[in-house]
């Protein structure tokens, strides 16, 4: 078996709402790990839990039942505030609708989750350099989000989502508002960190997307995992 | 760290829409009331008693009844002050002099146009127009001021000049001959400007020209009075008024007349302005007190429209006081551009008030800027913005990130 660091598993997780007088069973004893270096897709209809999963693995919301483990440490012993720096430390998000801040440039942007870390000015401006670098956008760094397109949004998600160099960087639907042709844009991006060693989560809808880029799915249905899909093991290799 | 949220604060509000700057009125006209008020300093107070005739000069001033400054003194008044009783005040041991003056209403007429005007007399000996001239506190701008030789002759108001309009416009000029209540009389000089109603618009002719056509006799409108010692004005005073309740026969706190010194009149004025610095300090305050609500309104709009940010903002690592931090320096931000403008404005008012003071009564005030208390304004209003950011940062701090992020 594969004996690469788990970075994140989750322990026979439940997570339940009170919708009214009813309970909805968003995640209903899910446990699953996932270890450094892999491409995971979590897969499944709307109304799947998959939303709720996402929050769970990034460490946005905590368990009604079971346990997380971010890098061997129960997110549930946390603090909120301690969880968030966390958060900021280990895990890097990607948004389906962008979420970047809208008075800052792309590179302001970039260097926002550095500010809660502490690095001071001219290193975060260094890091942001690379990083729009090496998402092809350095020309494009000083233009604030409204003046680009839905990739190029995008991709500065990415290099925010990079810019504390965290463990896992987690995708919640990277291409939804995208078209075809700039997703693959994106997800070619993606795949170019996973090469290069770095833990990607993805949540989607699109089974296509799943299967083609990930290596291991994991198909939800009704909060439960309803089946795992390997892919063969050549990309695996480093 | 601080440092960057006051950089992402200035970024904020640069992209605040008209509504949020609109909520700055209150603190904003707090500051301009304020500020405009101290920066008149006592222009304000000299352009007041200056309306009221009151001038530095050591003399004491007495009169019939309760009437002060405005109006013809004596107009009104059933039980006059006479000669007699200013010869009486003359013998007193602490009085130097005494002069009599009186002042009517009287109709003028120049080029056919008829206007009323106060018509005030002039003593006719050397020491004593020297005395009323000591009281007028006034200069000829054109020709000269009366002499006691000078029967027939007027001296003139500035308005009589300036103001040709209400003369079928033509400017009274000196040579010029006017008819006083059907007299004619030669100009023979022009006030300068003095920026009160009463001064800018009378007419000086001698007592024995003035008597003729107001038979005014033994009644004495006005006595001023010059005491032998400056510094004893206030107990020069009192034997004055010990006198007169004597002569008229009335008791303490009954005077049919009145006995005033430069200081009482200035404490008169000192007092209604206090009134009116308290007044503008009370809306000054209700105002920003008013604004610190319009900040902790437009600041819960602001967290709640910006909902998602705080999300996106919390899943990236801000801590929960990160975020509480970064809306609290921006409302006290908000604040501080609020008192700011307020200041400006405020000295620029503050200006403008004195350049026309200036222009109004001759005076050259200067702009009393008051750094201290701009500093000041500026560290309450930045303070106010923040009390006023507490709660809604508290309600922005507290959002739970993935509730946050659903926008």
């Amino acid at each position: 078996m594969d004996e690469k660091k788990v970075i994140i598993e989750l322990h026979n997780v439940h997570k339940y709402f009170h919708m009214g007088n009813s309970i909805v069973r968003a995640v209903d004893g899910v446990s699953l790990k996932i270890r450094e270096g892999e491409f995971i897709a979590i897969m499944g209809p709307s109304g799947s839990g998959k939303s709720t999963m996402m929050n769970l693995i990034g460490s946005l919301d905590v368990p009604t039942k079971g346990r997380i483990f971010l890098d061997g440490e129960d997110i549930s012993t946390f603090s909120e505030s301690d969880l968030a720096q966390l958060r900021g430390q280990k895990i890097g998000f990607i948004f389906q609708s962008f979420n970047l801040v809208n008075n800052l440039t792309a590179k302001e942007n970039v260097m926002i989750p550095m500010i809660f870390q502490g690095y001071d000015s001219g290193e975060r401006s260094f890091r942001a350099n690379k990083l729009m670098q090496l998402v092809d956008l350095r020309d494009r760094m000083h233009h604030s989000p409204g003046e680009l397109s839905g990739g190029q949004q995008q991709r500065v998600a990415i290099a925010r989502s990079l810019a504390n160099s965290p463990e896992v960087v987690l995708a919640d639907e990277p291409t939804g508002n995208l078209d075809t042709k700039t997703g693959e844009t994106v997800m070619d991006f993606l795949q170019r960190l996973n090469k290069n060693g770095k833990t990607i989560v993805m949540v989607t809808h699109d089974s296509d997307l799943a299967r083609g880029y990930a290596d291991i799915v994991y198909w939800l249905k009704d909060g439960r995992i309803e089946k795992i899909t390997k892919k063969a093991m050549k990309r695996r290799k480093r | 760290m601080i440092k960057d949220f006051f950089n992402l604060a200035f970024k904020n509000l640069k992209k605040r829409g008209i509504r949020s700057w609109l909520t700055l009125l209150g603190i904003f006209i707090g500051v301009t009331a304020v500020v405009s008020l101290i920066s008149l300093g006592n222009g304000l107070q000299l352009a007041v008693a200056n309306q009221f005739g009151v001038s530095a000069n050591e003399l004491i001033t007495v009169q019939a009844g309760g009437i002060s400054g405005f109006g013809p003194p004596g107009s009104a008044v059933v039980d006059p002050v006479t000669r007699s009783d200013a010869d009486a005040i003359e013998k007193l041991s602490s009085v130097e002099n005494t002069v009599v003056r009186n002042i009517k209403s009287g109709q003028v007429e120049f080029n056919d146009n008829v206007q009323f005007r106060y018509v005030g007399s002039m003593a006719q000996n050397k020491e004593d127009l020297d005395l009323v001239y000591t009281q007028l506190n006034q200069k000829a701008l054109y020709g000269k001021m009366l002499k006691e030789s000078d029967s027939g002759k007027v001296v003139l108001g500035y308005n009589f000049y300036a103001k040709s309009e209400e003369w079928g416009g033509k400017s009274i000029t000196v040579g010029k001959s006017v008819l006083i209540e059907g007299e004619k009389f030669e100009v023979k000089g022009i006030m300068e400007k003095k920026g009160s109603l009463i001064m800018d618009n009378v007419v000086l002719m001698l007592e024995s020209d003035m008597d003729d056509i107001f038979n005014f006799g033994q009644i004495a409108d006005v006595i001023i009075v010059r005491p032998k010692d400056k510094e004893e004005i206030d107990e020069t005073k009192l034997d004055i008024e010990n006198l007169l309740r004597q002569r008229r026969d009335v008791d303490k706190g009954e005077e049919n007349f009145e006995v005033s010194t430069p200081e009482a009149l200035l404490s008169t004025v000192n007092d209604v302005l206090d009134g009116v610095r308290i007044f503008i300090v009370i809306v000054a305050s209700i105002s920003i007190f008013i604004g610190g609500i319009g900040i902790i309104n437009t600041m819960i709009t602001s967290v709640t429209e910006r909902r998602r940010e705080i999300g996106v903002i919390k899943s990236v690592g801000a801590r929960n006081k990160h975020i509480f931090v970064q809306f609290f320096i921006e409302s006290s931000l908000l604040g501080l551009v609020g008192g700011a403008i307020g200041a400006l404005f405020g000295t620029i008012i503050g200006a403008i008030g004195i350049i026309s003071i200036n222009n109004l009564i001759g005076t050259d005030l200067s702009l009393n800027i008051d750094f201290l208390l701009i500093l000041f304004s500026l560290i309450g209003s930045f303070l106010i913005g923040g009390i006023a950011g507490i709660i809604p940062a508290m309600k922005a701090a507290k959002e739970n990130p993935v509730e946050a992020l659903r926008g």
